[in-house]
């Protein structure tokens, strides 16, 4: 069964067409990965894919989309800003409810953060920050998961530690990276982009590294 | 089932931004008790009916004056502007000098009124007044920001330069083509400043609109009011449309034929406001002893100057407070993450009107429809600098590109994303206006409330010119410690 359709009459901005028509089905439980050069369209992608199915979906965008004044509470704490009366959020934005803090300094300490719940995330390193905004798309609670490039600026272990971490939390998700190792290793479907096009699709177990360098 | 492992809970402080905020707030409300914020006129909402109608059904006045008031405005801020353009520059390039950066803080400490009020005392009604009340503290204010503008260009290309270029060539082959359109864009919103100083001048007898807006006022001819307030509005709203690279020039050299004749200066007066006016009294006596100038300066001081202070201390620090209050409601109105492009206008056109409106004229209508007290000095701080601070944090809100997954709801995106965002170009732009709320709020007194503008003018009025002068001094010294103290927290906020 597919919980997330696709179709596109071709995207792009200011002009200028960056992905040409295509139709993606994507099934529950599914994980794929986006591969593809830099610029060939992978985030074009994934915001259209968000902004078509914004109720389902959890987000980490490129930028990581943090406010760098609040803290690491505040910013993990936005990923279920709907799911509270603007009172709440209010309250909580001056004096950080226990309850709230109860629920996420378990996920920070699941993400090495937890002695960082209350600093301000513009004084984190550029890991951490990246770690934040996984923190608040696992807080969100959505079923499916669009990341773009979510362990960049991670090193090994501490990569693979958050993509299973990613992998357990979320039964469908969409993520791009540019590792083809680390795609075989979590993906089970994958897509490949290039020139414009979805040019291959295939479960992860039909095809090797070497296959996948083609596409770089 | 619950976990029995204790989750030690971190404790929460509010970032150091908010905590500054808070501290303003504190003592805003500290000041409140001592403040002077009575309705004390009878009627109020008759009079600002009888106002708004006048917007209905403006009327214009003999139409010969009304433009003879209105280039004698564009004259004095043209002129007044452009000469301190030139000094400023000059005085820029000698800003390292400590001795230089004290003068220029002085000459921009003390408010345009209050130059004119001096200038007043020795040229008369001369144009020459006019043009130095706006030149002279114009003059600080560019030489202060030229010189950061000048210091902030990339270093590189003047590195790059062979040596023995000269200090001339290298400032104009690198530093001034680099910095030259910050200077240029400074420059145009000085002006825009500069001619609604030039409008306030009408206040003491300049011939410029706000003489004739002051006659029609306290006369009740409030259709004439709001035909004049239009016509200033259109004016400000224009200036891209007549304010031209071509038609600058016409403006610069026509200036000085536009100022109005006043009176001839009489040089007999020039010497003895220097020679014997501004003289402490006791030392123009036979015998001046310590004693009498002791007795002097402490009258002064206690029954004047010690008032005063306190008074603008108070007035300012609650006028700041409310000032940022406005300017964060306001700010959204105009922010593309909060409204459609069409749902902003009307917020443009609020905060246009808000801020083109100087604190001094709001001031003078506001203490004539509520009475003599310190609300309406309030209100009108708070209306023009809250509008001009809403304006520049919704402008820099503007900036700010938000994630594709930003709340949804309009309020939670305000305390989120944008209030976080926002806050510390808002919390600069605010401390940068505190010394600007505190000047405008001493000269307020000029109006009737008793901020030392108050005592300046009655010392005046008494021909007492010694006593005036202390007390700008005062002043003076009030803004440029208020303006160091903002730089340090400044300093302390963003590190």
């Amino acid at each position: 069964m597919s919980v997330l359709t696709i179709q596109s009459d071709g995207l792009g901005y200011d002009g200028q067409t960056v992905l040409e028509p295509f139709r993606l089905d994507i099934r529950s439980g599914e994980h794929l990965i986006l591969l593809g050069k830099s610029g060939c369209g992978k985030s074009t992608l994934l915001n259209h894919i968000y902004t078509e199915n914004r109720d389902e979906c959890a987000l980490i965008p490129q930028g990581l989309g943090l406010v760098d004044r609040l803290s690491v509470f505040h910013n993990v704490y936005m990923g279920r800003l709907s799911h509270h009366s603007v009172f709440h959020n209010l309250r909580n934005l001056v004096m950080p409810a226990e309850a709230r803090v109860a629920e996420i300094v378990p996920l920070l300490e699941r993400l090495g953060l937890s002695d960082k719940c209350f600093s301000a995330v513009a004084d984190l390193s550029g890991g951490q920050q990246q770690r934040v905004a996984v923190a608040r798309a696992l807080y969100q609670g959505a079923s499916v998961l669009l990341a773009d490039e979510p362990v960049s600026a991670l090193d090994g272990p501490e990569a693979d530690r958050v993509m299973s971490l990613l992998g357990q939390h979320f039964t469908t998700a969409i993520i791009t990276l540019h590792d083809v190792e680390r795609a075989l290793r979590y993906g089970q479907r994958i897509i490949a982009i290039q020139d414009g096009a979805l040019v291959l699709d295939e479960p992860a177990a039909r095809l090797s590294v070497s296959t996948l360098n083609a596409f770089y | 089932m619950r976990s029995t492992k204790m989750v030690e809970m971190p404790t929460y402080r509010w970032p150091r931004g908010a905590r500054t905020g808070l501290w303003f707030l504190l003592i805003a409300l500290l000041c409140v008790p001592f403040a002077d914020l009575e309705v004390s006129s009878l009627d109020p909402w008759t009079d600002l009916g009888r106002l708004l109608q006048g917007f209905i059904s403006p009327q214009m006045m003999d139409l010969e004056i009304v433009i003879e008031a209105l280039l004698a405005t564009l004259a004095f801020a043209f002129g007044g502007v452009s000469l301190a353009v030139v000094c400023g520059f000059l005085l820029a390039l000698a800003f390292h000098h400590p001795l230089m950066r004290g003068i220029c803080a002085l000459m921009r400490s003390v408010h345009e009124l209050f130059w004119a009020l001096i200038f007043l005392q020795f040229f008369g009604l001369h144009p020459l007044t006019g043009l130095l009340a706006i030149a002279v503290p114009y003059s600080g204010i560019f030489a202060r920001m030229f010189a950061e503008i000048l210091d902030q260009v990339p270093k590189q290309p003047g590195y790059s330069l062979p040596a023995r270029s000269g200090y001339l060539s290298a400032l104009f082959y690198t530093r001034l083509p680099l910095a030259w359109p910050h200077l240029v864009s400074y420059t145009s919103y000085r002006l825009e400043c500069g001619i609604r100083s030039s409008a306030i001048l009408g206040f003491v007898g300049l011939p410029t609109l706000g003489y004739y807006l002051e006659s029609s006022f306290s006369q009740g001819y409030y259709p004439e009011v709001a035909a004049l307030l239009i016509l200033f509005y259109v004016l400000v709203a224009t200036k891209k449309l007549w304010l031209r690279r071509w038609t600058l020039p016409v403006f610069i050299v026509g200036a000085p034929f536009f100022m109005g004749e006043g009176m001839p200066i009489i040089w007999g007066n020039v010497w003895r406001f220097f020679s014997q006016d501004i003289v402490p009294a006791p030392l123009r006596a036979s015998d001046p002893t310590w004693q009498s100038f002791a007795d002097w300066s402490s009258n002064i001081l206690l029954e004047q100057a010690l008032p005063g202070i306190w008074n603008t201390l108070i007035l300012s620090q609650i006028a700041l407070a409310v000032t940022g209050i406005f300017a964060l409601c306001l700010f959204p109105l105009i922010s593309r993450h909060c409204f459609s492009a069409a749902g902003r206008m009307p917020g443009h056109l609020l905060l246009v009107i808000a801020r083109s409106t100087p604190e001094y004229l709001l001031a003078y209508i506001l203490l004539q429809l509520l009475g003599p007290s310190m609300l309406p000095a309030v209100i009108a701080l708070a209306i023009h600098n809250g509008a001009l601070i809403g304006y520049l944090t919704g402008r820099n809100s503007n900036e700010i590109q938000l994630r594709h997954d930003a709340p949804v709801r309009r309020f939670d995106r305000y305390c989120y994303e944008l209030l976080p965002r926002t806050y510390p170009a808002f919390l600069s732009f605010m401390l940068y206006r505190w010394e600007v709320i505190m000047r405008e709020t001493a000269i307020l007194g000029i109006l009737g409330i008793q901020t030392i503008g108050f005592f300046v003018d009655s010392a005046i009025q008494e021909i007492r010119f010694d006593v005036a002068l202390l007390l700008i001094l005062i002043a003076a010294i009030m803004n440029i410690m208020v303006d160091i103290i903002a730089r340090r927290i400044q300093q302390k906020v963003s590190s």
